[in-house]
């Protein structure tokens, strides 16, 4: 790990100022970046604590029916907040899917969001990286990419996104509250990742220095509540991160699908929204047929990008075990391994 | 800025002057301190034989600097026990033969404590092997771990339960 100044500012004001420096990172849980400076991956000349700032780790719920949460919450702190998981169980169960109990009582929500991928290629400094040196190449193009991208890449550029959380919440219409040196702004966390393009390093929308300072969700994303579920395939059952996963929300009135929620993770340098599938659902019954037409729909586009395209079949069937899922209705008490596409269906058909 | 902090470790307070800002708590406890029962296995958040308490929390310590936890209260494998006496999960663990080689057992046992006292995983041997993911054995000793933890949970709850009586 090389040397840094290490500053711990007492106000977000304080904090954004001394992040303007160029060479400057935040330093939240550090559960991603300490990890990426112990493998000279990143290379921060200052980092800039925010754990000290308080009024960051909030829930509040709104008068309009909303939430907001402060980005330094910690992820195992929103999932088990019983009002919160009550109204947006997706988001909980994708909260306690991802990572280890131990990691899920340190990392902030904040951090979750900007994590960077898990490309071996990335944290391999021996290796060709266009998102971790611009310009230098891709080595996971002719390399080992089993996991990587089948939406939205780019010759420069095939990693994912590794966020579990972000799915759901790009899903459910989730906005950033974001406060730099020009003040504070709102983005929707659909656009806080950009797709590679030619320029995979820049990853976020964020400008130096910026800090994201609370999430919300609309009112809205609670209707789904009483149908909304998060499914992810993983290498191992546990602690592993996403091949593919999915979160989708279902309003239903009288047999039919009224409106829907979709997007899918570990597909893209992005949680991808799939907006065409939402559409045809709407109006649909909840039935295998709908949510086959809306998987194909929502992989229309999908390509591989090496060694994978079973991720796009492998999309499909954990959007149509998504939806199959979201419809049978949220279960009372998370399952004892959330997100899991191995829990029988309603019916009892082993698959879906 | 000085680097000096005050953590709360095992029930003592300690102040710790730090040359080095790259210093983890994982390293302070280890290196500096002697307090060796925390073990260092993948040191980057992967295997969990790190696990200590921070503020009564299950966390990875070899992922955490040191600095930015000033004023933390820490709880190791080493202020367990109540003098000779093991804690209920060292005890546990030993009828259950939940280890081997024992490299992974302080984190195991630390991390079950956070499990206990979290008290989502009830009775459920799968809620028990999830919550316990974090901790990985190469010694395959899982079985008498699940085992282990869920009859130490049963002891603790009914250790408080008396205690209140």
């Amino acid at each position: 790990m090389n040397r840094f100044d290490y500053i711990r500012p007492a106000t977000v004001t304080e904090a954004i100022a001394a992040a303007a420096i160029p060479g400057s990172a935040y330093l939240a849980a550090g559960t991603n970046l300490i990890d990426l400076m112990k493998g000279g991956v990143l290379r921060p000349e200052r980092l800039i604590d925010i754990n000290h700032i308080p009024g960051l780790d909030r829930i509040e719920h709104l008068p309009d029916g909303g939430v907001r949460i402060g980005a330094q919450l910690r992820n195992a702190d929103l999932a088990a907040d019983p009002d919160f998981a009550r109204r947006f169980p997706a988001i909980a169960e994708a909260l306690l899917s991802g990572a280890s109990a131990q990691l899920r009582n340190a990392a902030t929500l904040g951090g979750n969001l900007l994590q960077r991928t898990r490309c071996a290629y990335f944290y391999d400094t021996a290796s060709a990286c266009n998102r971790r040196q611009p310009g230098s190449g891709c080595d996971a193009r002719g390399g080992e990419n089993r996991l990587h991208a089948i939406l939205g890449w780019s010759d420069a550029c095939i990693a994912t996104h590794p966020s579990d959380l972000c799915v759901p919440l790009a899903a459910f219409g989730a906005t950033l509250e974001i406060e730099g040196r020009d003040g504070r702004r709102e983005v929707a966390l659909e656009d806080l990742h950009r797709l590679p393009g030619e320029a995979p390093e820049q990853e976020s929308v964020l400008a130096p220095g910026e800090l994201i300072i609370a999430l919300r969700l609309p009112a809205e994303a609670a209707t789904f509540a009483p149908h909304a579920r998060y499914i992810k395939l993983r290498e191992r059952t546990s602690y592993a991160f996403a091949v593919v996963s999915a979160a989708a929300g279902l309003r239903l009135e009288g047999g039919v699908i009224t409106e829907a929620r979709l997007a899918l993770g570990g597909v893209a340098a992005k949680p991808w929204r799939a907006e065409a599938a939402e559409r045809a659902l709407t109006g649909a019954p909840p039935d295998a047929a709908s949510f086959g037409r809306a998987a194909e729909a929502a992989l229309a586009e999908a390509r591989p990008s090496g060694d994978n395209a079973y991720k796009i079949e492998l999309a499909r069937r954990i959007l149509v075990r998504a939806l199959t899922l979201a419809a049978a209705g949220t279960p009372e008490r998370l399952p004892a391994l959330p997100a899991s596409p191995f829990a029988p269906l309603p019916g009892g058909r082993p698959h879906g | 800025m000085s680097l000096s902090i005050t953590l709360t470790i095992n029930g003592t307070p300690r102040t710790v002057e730090l040359d080095d800002p790259r210093v983890t708590l994982l390293d302070l406890l280890r290196e500096r301190l002697d307090l060796t029962g925390t073990k260092k296995g993948c040191d980057r958040g992967q295997c969990g034989a790190c696990t200590i308490l921070l503020d009564g929390r299950r966390v990875n310590s070899c992922l955490a600097l040191a600095l930015s936890h000033d004023g933390a209260e820490i709880l190791t494998i080493e202020g367990l026990a109540d003098g000779e006496a093991c804690h209920p999960i060292q005890a546990a663990f030993i009828a259950h033969d939940a280890f081997q080689c024992g490299f992974c057992t302080p984190g195991q046992i630390m991390s079950a404590l956070g499990l206990i006292q979290e008290g989502s995983a009830g009775d459920d041997p799968e809620r028990v092997r999830e919550g316990m993911s974090g901790n990985l054995c190469r010694c395959g000793a899982y079985r008498g771990i699940t085992e282990a933890v869920l009859e130490a949970q049963q002891r603790m709850s009914r250790d408080a339960r008396e205690e209140v009586a």
